[in-house]
């Protein structure tokens, strides 16, 4: 039977779609705005005879993650901003030691404490990282309850799959709000961790695993071989939205919720006869670059928006670099007031101005 | 006629690799752990944490599944496999400075969760692996590469005693000191390791031993002088003996 | 339809659950919908209020600072967010408990005694029922069956002795626009 949809909201959400994805251990720590998510299930796990810890901290829950990941079961923590700073090495270990495991990481403003506005100042974060070595963390942005539910989903899968850490990075808007969604069945198949998880040695050699190595030449192969499942991740679980990209003058390029506004903005200038676009990633580590690149080479600018002082715009920048020599404008601000649609929409007629009118003599193409 | 009098315990590696110092108490230590798990006949589901310092390399000699730990971090990484897979033994094996400095809070906490795990916690009263340094358990007036004028408790501080405080803890089921500068501290320290087994087995709570143990190398001993040093200055102020036994009471 | 109304009042006056019974109604609708509570300084301030977003494509944003509509079911949500209303927007007043005058010319106002109306039909804490019948007559986003709909799938079980007095909250604030 089809379930019918529900409102829900994005922490609830987040967490019953963990329960549906099969995840077996959850830690972590309170902080606004994702406590939701270990309040729904410090009850549910339990009832499920599923592992719930209510971590010390989250350096404690992160390296709880590492240890239920080396057992091959399916893991979890969520945190926020400050506190998924303090996972920092553990996130590391985990990448280094290869161990399948997801973190929801909800984005508040910052730095320090900051507030709990909703803010994408997390980018860094997420995508850079603070952990020592040569590692990404896979990540994957919704932009709505149900994407939470879908990329919950994907992110357990892609970690099980490739063995490495994902995160799934939503905000406080997304976390907050209630929105309809359907809690479907996991959709992906099952992934067979038999073959290095440990069990304990009962008829079989024991297993290690760890993240120092000795011989130089054996750790290069190691970071080597991590390196290339981010390849084969991009090329097989790349997720985007293109939104009108098909003979825009000018693309928008934005991340999770803040695209959901820049696409209004989109179609209201789509209505007024501006040709724009929008892009949006929805998996940003590893970026997709190539896709960028496609896109910028068939337009004559790019306006990125995020709700931060310009993250994801160095990885735009970055992609494009002596591909393609147009304008990237930014538009953005570090957190508090959300932004609305005019005022995007005024950003893109600017920017449209400016870009078009240089080139073209006119806006009016 | 030939007599088999003694052999290595299946659960040591038959390749196993030796990484400590002639003269270190570790290698008595981990025959210990090792032979525990064989009378225990638990090798084929016990998973081991392998803690940063000397005992980083655990999986060259322990032959058992092992996950290592960012420094300090092993009982939060212990709390993660078995709260996953309750049916398995699980234990920590932890320096001083692993365990009641940088890893005290994680130690502490998975003890008061009385996390159903054993910890092996060795005290040579120094960071062995770095070369030396004063570490929490560091004595007074001891001279170290960061305390070279020897400790002085105005400046940094006093030992740590953590078998005083993980007794007070409610999830701990056993918590011992013991020492193997002797045969009889050698015997009496492997039937503590099996009661702190034991502890979590019977699912009592967390069992703890800490082993007073030498470090030659960086006390600039001989392994004799290093023993007498176990047995003088050493257990005057770590007391050995057991602290908390629930396991008895239990029986 | 791009349409959003935000819900104030005090803490306990039932604001997150008539926001919730509004969204609902919208989903089964078919409507896109967002529902998002106070949240962070918002929360400050003696009021506890929610937003719902409409429309029939996707809802853009869950934060709205410039509501296009309020339900001000105190005096203190009057205060705050009189000034905040887009120009041509609404509010719905709670006139029991509201004796503030309107200082607005390019908003529409309708006050409705919601507490008094509530206690003489003898439903004493159903001031949000009322405001949401008089809200949805007042703008018709969503028709009032459908809030009865969704009132008949959420009070069930020992909340279903509650269900005709909702209802007819519903209709008194309905009926008290004209």
């Amino acid at each position: 039977m089809k379930k019918e949809k529900e409102l829900l909201k994005g922490n609830y959400a987040i967490a019953q779609a963990a329960v549906e994805a099969g995840c077996q251990s959850y830690f972590g720590y309170p902080i606004t705005p994702q406590s939701e998510i270990g309040e729904y299930l410090s009850t549910k796990m339990p009832e499920l005879g599923r592992a719930f810890v209510a971590a010390e901290s989250e350096v404690a829950a992160i390296n709880m993650l590492l240890g239920a990941g080396s057992t091959g079961v399916k893991a979890m923590t969520s945190s926020s901003s400050c506190a998924v700073a303090l996972m920092q090495e553990g996130l590391s270990f985990i990448a280094g030691d290869e161990i399948p495991c997801v973190l929801v990481s909800v984005m508040r403003a910052g730095p320090g404490l900051g507030y709990i506005y909703a803010s994408q100042g997390d980018y860094f974060q997420a995508t850079k990282g603070g952990g020592n070595g040569d590692y990404k963390i896979v990540t994957f942005a919704p932009a709505s309850v149900q994407e939470c539910i879908d990329l919950t989903y994907k992110c357990f899968y892609v970690s099980q799959k490739y063995r490495t850490p994902v995160c799934l990075l939503a905000d406080g808007m997304l976390g907050q709000m209630m929105e309809p969604a359907v809690v479907g069945k996991y959709p992906y198949e099952e992934i067979d961790q038999s073959s290095w998880a440990l069990t304990g040695a009962d008829n079989r050699e024991p297993r290690h695993i760890a993240s120092i190595e000795r011989e130089e030449e054996t750790l290069r192969k190691r970071v080597v071989k991590i390196f290339e499942k981010y390849n084969q991740i991009l090329k097989n679980e790349n997720l985007f939205e293109k939104y009108e990209t098909e003979g825009a003058k000018i693309v928008i390029t934005a991340f999770g919720s803040i695209a959901r506004i820049a696409k209004a903005a989109v179609k209201m200038a789509r209505k007024n006869g501006l040709k724009v676009g929008l892009f949006r990633p929805i998996l940003l580590n590893p970026f997709p670059e190539k896709i960028v690149q496609e896109i910028a080479q068939k337009v004559d600018g790019i306006l990125d928006i995020e709700l931060n002082c310009g993250q994801m715009l160095q990885d735009i920048k970055a992609s494009i670099a002596g591909v393609v020599a147009i304008p990237i404008k930014f538009y953005g601000r570090p957190a508090g007031v959300m932004m609305t649609v005019e005022e995007i929409y005024e950003q893109i007629e600017n920017v449209y101005k400016e870009i078009i009118e240089k080139k073209y003599g006119t806006a009016c193409i | 006629m030939e007599q088999l009098v003694y052999k290595k315990p299946d659960s040591i590696r038959d390749d196993f690799k030796i990484t400590f110092c002639p003269g270190c108490d570790h290698g008595i230590a981990v025959r210990l752990v090792a032979e525990v798990l064989d009378e225990l006949s638990v090798r084929e589901k016990t998973i081991g944490i392998a803690s940063v310092g000397c005992s980083v390399f655990s999986y060259d000699f322990f032959n058992v599944d092992i996950v290592e730990a960012a420094h300090g971090r092993s009982l939060a990484v212990a709390t993660g496999v078995k709260r996953s897979k309750p049916d398995k033994v699980v234990f920590t094996y932890q320096g001083d400075g692993d365990l009641a400095s940088i890893g005290l809070g994680e130690t502490i906490h998975a003890m008061t969760r009385g996390e159903k795990v054993t910890t092996i916690c060795i005290n040579n009263t120094t960071y062995g692996m770095t070369g030396g340094q004063a570490g929490p358990t560091t004595l007074i007036g001891q001279v170290t590469t960061t305390t070279t004028k020897g400790r002085d408790p105005q400046l940094s501080g006093y030992p740590l005693k953590v078998c005083e405080i993980l007794k007070e803890v409610d999830g701990t089921a056993f918590v011992a000191r013991v020492t193997l500068d002797s045969p009889a501290a050698i015997l009496n320290a492997k039937k503590c390791i099996k009661k702190a087994f034991e502890a979590q087995i019977k699912g009592l709570g967390t069992g703890f031993i800490e082993i007073l143990a030498t470090c030659p190398t960086n006390w600039k001993m001989t392994p004799q002088q290093a023993h007498e040093r176990v047995r003088g200055e050493m257990s005057e102020v770590f007391k050995p003996g057991i602290y908390k036994d629930r396991v008895s009471e239990a029986i | 339809m791009d349409s959003n109304v935000l819900i104030a009042g005090f803490g306990g006056q039932g604001v997150l659950f008539i926001g919730q019974l509004l969204a609902r109604a919208c989903m089964n609708e078919g409507l896109s919908v967002t529902w998002t509570p106070s949240y962070g300084a918002e929360m400050r301030g003696g009021t506890v209020n929610c937003t719902v977003c409409i429309s029939d494509d996707e809802v853009a944003c869950a934060y709205v600072a410039e509501p296009k509509n309020v339900i001000a079911l105190n005096a203190p949500s009057f205060a705050k967010f009189e000034s905040k209303i887009k120009p041509g927007g609404t509010m719905v007043v709670n006139s029991s408990l509201v004796k503030s005058a309107p200082s607005r010319t390019d908003i529409n106002y309708k006050f409705v005694p919601m507490t008094e109306i509530a206690h003489n039909a003898g439903h004493e804490k159903m001031a949000n029922i009322v405001s949401l019948g008089a809200f949805i007559k007042t703008l018709p986003v969503i028709s009032k069956d459908s809030i009865v709909n969704v009132m008949r799938t959420m009070l069930t079980g020992k909340k279903a002795i509650m269900l005709e007095g909702n209802i007819q909250a519903l209709d008194e604030g309905f009926e008290a626009v004209k």
